[in-house]
């Protein structure tokens, strides 16, 4: 009767363990591109199509009510399209310099462009992933919950028995490809970014309150010096790194602060 | 290169690479085979050690970063095997197959030392990261619960 015994208990708590097991057989290959298979499978799921109905319904809506708002909008968006058409182009995988954005004349547009920029690296699953809502970190491009599944605990380095740094070493795993940098743990509670707009981000990067007490001159240094940020360009072999560089990251940021620190938007996305 | 550590107590000066696994040094180069080689990503908690009372996998940790640090692995974790824990895994029969068994315990161990009277959730968090492909999570549980001296 063992085998009855088994089935329940934790793995039901932990809810699906099969899928760990055979991740875990699976010997070296790409996390990320393991996780990248589970994609149309969500995808297809129920709720999916219950969110997709929601927001076709929305777009109704908008669209009834266009005539009576469009004016404002437009003209805001209108803006907010000409600045982003008078910046050079670039890859999906490159930043804009801040020098690039000398051409906005107007140093409030500009402050908020250069932020939007920059946003472009904070909205990336490899920071998205460790700044998550809620306790649980996510993994992958396609930001799924950690596993082995693990909660932030006390400090933000989860809970005995599964502290971050029980896995994560001060650097990447060359054959075990766990991801690794020093002082490696998750963002606390209230520097969650996943699903927040750039000017949401922007607006609680700048709160005291919730950025752990530190000033516009210290959130310079974190982005452009601290070797776990640093992480987010070199994740490491089947990982895809953020945009651009982590010194064009924080020279972003940098000529962010220097010209005022304003926020986009709350419509505008990068 | 040689590294110095502790491992079960004993002082051990060992002329490894700092690279390799600690849990090859283990096995490999000391014979203490208790500790078991499972997925080798740390997905699955078999090579589960303690580092200066702390949890980790031995597959994914370099010796280096064990330099100069206490190492406990299932052979040490009392000298006539008679922790509570242990004990409790014979008295409930907790194994199975039993590969798992020795990471299960010393993650058991840790939690045990941080949350001597630990409710299901904190059992569940900590033991979340240690597969048991014979499903005996439910005895895991009931032995950990007798171990801190509850009735399971």
């Amino acid at each position: 009767m063992r085998d009855a015994n088994g089935i329940g208990g934790l793995a039901r708590a932990r809810g699906g363990g099969p899928d760990r097991d055979s991740r875990a057989r699976g010997g070296g290959a790409d996390r990320d591109s393991r996780a990248r298979g589970g994609g149309p499978a969500r995808d297809a799921r129920p709720g999916r199509s219950i969110a997709a109905r929601g927001v076709l319904r929305s777009v109704v809506v908008v669209a009834a009510l266009a005539p009576v708002v469009a004016p404002s909008c437009s003209g805001r968006n209108d803006d907010s399209a000409r600045l982003r058409a008078s910046l050079p182009a670039v890859a999906s995988n490159e930043l804009r310099a801040a020098a690039d954005f000398a051409a906005i004349a107007d140093a409030k547009q500009r402050s908020g462009a250069l932020f939007l920029e920059a946003s472009r690296v904070l909205l990336h699953p490899r920071c998205v992933n460790c700044h998550p809502a809620g306790d649980v970190p996510l993994q992958g491009t396609e930001m799924r919950p950690h596993e082995p599944p693990v909660v932030r605990g006390p400090d933000d380095k989860g809970t005995v028995g599964m502290e971050c740094a029980g896995c994560h070493q001060d650097r990447n795993a060359e054959l075990a490809r766990v991801p690794g940098a020093p002082n490696w743990h998750v963002a606390p509670r209230e520097m969650a970014w996943a699903g927040k707009s750039p000017r949401q981000i922007c607006e609680q990067m700048k709160d005291p309150k919730r950025n752990g007490g530190k000033s516009l001159e210290k959130i310079v240094e974190h982005n452009a010096h601290d070797k776990l940020v640093g992480w987010g360009w070199a994740p490491g072999p089947g990982r895809e790194p953020a945009p651009g560089t982590q010194a064009k990251f924080g020279a972003l940021v940098a000529a962010w602060v220097e010209t005022g620190a304003e926020c986009p938007d709350e419509e505008a996305r990068p | 290169m040689t590294i110095t550590l502790q491992v079960n107590g004993v002082e051990r000066k060992l002329d490894v690479d700092p690279e390799m696994p600690l849990l090859w040094v283990l096995r490999d180069v000391l014979g203490l085979t208790g500790t078991k080689y499972g997925c080798g990503e740390a997905l699955c908690g078999a090579c589960t050690v303690h580092l200066d009372g702390q949890v980790v996998r031995a597959c994914v940790t370099p010796a280096g970063r064990a330099e100069g640090k206490q190492v406990l692995t299932i052979e040490g974790l009392s000298p006539d095997g008679g922790h509570p824990l242990q004990k409790a895994w014979v008295e409930l029969g907790v194994p199975q197959c039993g590969f798992c068994q020795a990471g299960q315990i010393m993650t058991a161990a840790a939690l045990l030392k941080k949350h001597p009277r630990p409710t299901d959730e904190q059992i569940d968090q900590s033991m979340a990261g240690n597969l048991c492909r014979c499903g005996t999570y439910q005895r895991i549980r009931e032995a950990i619960k007798k171990a801190a001296g509850g009735s399971p």
